[in-house]
């Protein structure tokens, strides 16, 4: 991983899911710490590109080079072991273990890679300041998830994803369940600690309002090519 | 934080579920488990059904029979052993005590055992142990009676009641000995054998309710008092079986040999271990049967047990999608889906085999006093090892179907669950 090499460079990648839907997507790519919004219809094969880039979805041919590596080349366990060091992840709603703290929610990646672990010092103290500056004070941060708002969930999830500065932060309509005002409230808080962090975010959604909060808006379409029945 | 205490935490989040299951495994163990050991206890309890005697002597006859309506007063013998011919028996200097048993007259449907007051001091069941008297003693008179446990609480007997003895074995339409009545002098604590459906009056007194009879029916205007029946010889004429015990159990097949080709009239010298284990394996049907029962409640457990793990695991989808997106490793997520139903399974079975001693020092007095059926407690045996060993198993291997499907798909869930 090099500081030079683009956050995300897919070329000429192919992948079906048994059924028969596929993508295929020519060129595609990221720069360090550049904020980009996908855009596309339900079930236009969003989710399947970042589960390529997640590494979970595996490319049938082409490259799909995050930080500079191709995870279309790594075996699964360091595949795994790539994703835990690089990426920070957030989905569409449900994303904390409700019986564990806010904080403790925070700390969960940093119990499997040693690499974010490192970056982030002191974890506890790490999960707190980045709690603090996405608006969960010390005292919610010790409640347990499930009992925070939803908005205040997907701060925790932000939060989670940053922790030890991955390099991508990958994320899956993560304002849906928000109304507009806390989910430009949402983006606002996440892309200054994106930059705090200099981690890039790819962030699907179908909802166009949201692209102010972005250096780039792209929609799927003029990168991939969707072929057959979708997935979900 | 540790990977444990996430598991732990897990599992506490869901702990009512988690204790359901547990509990619903024990259950399956303990049914099981107990099943099994009523199996073996029954099998026991006929086994001991008499002990400390070595030969049963009886008219020729197989040993099966001999041992039925003899000692399970079941049938009727065909042939009676002469007096003379007891006699001679009880007189062989190999013989350390005889009890004689005369059959042929029942009770309200119980049957009437003629006999010694000897019979009430050899009678040894389960292990050698003795009869006891719940209330009373031995019979005393020429018509007192000892009766069985469940004679006396069928039919609401106490000490000093009075009964007729009816003529032939069955419930009703038969000649009865209404003139000679019987006092109730003792009554058995109950044993788990067929002493318990006996009423015992003394040789004499078969004879005394005899003499005014011939060929089964009263003989028409021919009645004897009671007082003077009491002064006739009532030395009896014949008897049906006698229970013999050696002085040496060594002499036990020399003196079968020469019952068995006893030259004046011919007899049949069973050992009665030998012939109740014949006895059983026609009658171990019901034992196979059960040992089926058992067999299918294990399986049902398990299979219960499987559907409930499965359930649990079922709902921690979105938890494993979670660990999986933030790092942890399919192994990991296996190691935890795998290690919580195998501990799951471990809690229940040791719960399982707890309560199974419970229930077993809590009814054992019940069933061996209501039922007759003593059950041996002793520490659990390879095959409750077995059993427990599969639960845990099959525990695990419950918890490795959610853990494959969680190593394959666990994070797209994260990625494609939207509810």
């Amino acid at each position: 991983m090099s500081d030079a090499a683009p956050a995300l460079r897919i070329r000429d990648a192919a992948f079906s899911w048994e059924g028969g839907f596929g993508i295929e997507i020519d060129a595609f790519e990221m720069a360090p710490r550049e904020r980009v919004l996908l855009l596309g219809p339900s079930g236009g094969g969003k989710s399947t590109l970042l589960n390529l880039v997640a590494g979970i979805a595996r490319p049938s041919r082409g490259a799909v080079e995050v930080m500079g590596t191709d995870i279309a080349a790594l075996r699964g366990g360091r595949v795994d072991r790539f994703r835990a060091d690089t990426l920070g992840i957030v989905f569409q709603m449900f994303n904390l273990l409700p019986w564990l703290s806010a904080l403790d929610n925070v700390r969960v990646p940093l119990r499997f890679s040693p690499a974010r672990r490192r970056r982030a010092g002191d974890g506890t103290a790490a999960a707190l300041r980045l709690l603090a500056a996405l608006g969960i004070d010390a005292a919610l941060a010790r409640q347990s998830a499930g009992t925070l708002s939803v908005g205040q969930q997907q701060r925790v999830a932000a939060a989670r994803a940053l922790i030890g500065r991955p390099g991508i932060v990958l994320a899956d309509e993560p304002t849906s369940a928000l109304d507009r005002a806390n989910a430009r409230a949402f983006l606002d808080l996440l892309g200054a600690e994106l930059a705090a962090a200099g981690a890039a975010l790819l962030m699907v959604s179908h909802d166009e309002s949201l692209a102010g909060a972005f250096d780039r808006t792209v929609r799927l379409d003029a990168i991939a090519r969707v072929a057959g029945r979708a997935a979900a | 934080m540790s990977l444990i205490r996430l598991a732990l935490l897990s599992l506490w989040n869901r702990r009512l579920t988690a204790a359901l299951t547990v509990v619903g495994i024990a259950l399956s163990v303990t049914l099981f488990l107990a099943v099994e050991t009523l199996r073996t206890g029954a099998r026991a309890s006929f086994a001991s059904t008499i002990s400390g005697t070595d030969l049963i002597v009886g008219a020729r006859a197989g040993d099966v029979q001999l041992l039925l309506y003899s000692v399970f007063r079941i049938g009727d013998a065909t042939n009676n052993i002469t007096w003379e011919s007891y006699r001679d028996i009880a007189a062989r200097e190999e013989v350390a005590w005889i009890v004689p048993l005369s059959l042929g007259d029942s009770h309200r449907g119980y049957r009437v055992v003629g006999t010694t007051t000897d019979f009430f001091a050899r009678y040894r069941y389960r292990r050698d142990t003795g009869l006891r008297f719940a209330a009373g003693g031995p019979f005393d008179d020429l018509f007192d009676t000892v009766v069985g446990a469940e004679v006396a609480e069928a039919l609401g007997y106490a000490l000093g009641d009075r009964i007729v003895v009816s003529h032939g074995a069955g419930r009703g339409g038969l000649a009865a000995h209404d003139d000679r009545p019987f006092r109730v002098a003792g009554i058995l604590a109950r044993t788990g054998t067929p002493v318990d459906r006996a009423v015992h009056v003394s040789l004499e007194a078969i004879e005394a309710i005899h003499v005014d009879w011939q060929g089964g029916a009263r003989v028409e205007g021919l009645s004897i008092p009671v007082e003077r029946v009491r002064n006739l010889d009532l030395t009896p004429r014949t008897v049906t079986a006698a229970l013999v015990g050696l002085k040496s159990r060594i002499a036990t097949f020399r003196f079968q040999r020469f019952v068995n080709g006893y030259a004046e009239e011919p007899l049949t010298a069973i050992l009665p271990g030998a012939a109740l284990s014949r006895l059983w394996s026609l009658v171990g049907v019901a034992e196979r049967a059960l040992a089926a029962v058992s067999l299918m409640v294990v399986a049902t457990a398990l299979l219960g047990m499987v559907a409930t793990l499965l359930a649990s695991l079922e709902a921690r989808r979105r938890e494993m999608a979670i660990l999986r997106a933030n790092g942890a490793s399919p192994r990991t997520v296996m190691a935890l889906l795998t290690a919580e139903s195998g501990l799951l399974a471990l809690a229940g079975a040791f719960l399982g085999l707890g309560l199974l001693y419970g229930v077993l020092f809590a009814l054992r007095p019940l069933l061996d006093a209501r039922f007759g059926l003593y059950v041996e407690i002793g520490a659990p045996g390879i095959r409750d090892g077995v059993i427990l060993a599969a639960v845990v198993g099959a525990g695990v291997l419950a918890g490795l179907i959610p853990a494959w499907r969680a190593y394959r798909r666990s994070l797209a869930d994260g990625m494609s669950i939207r509810s």
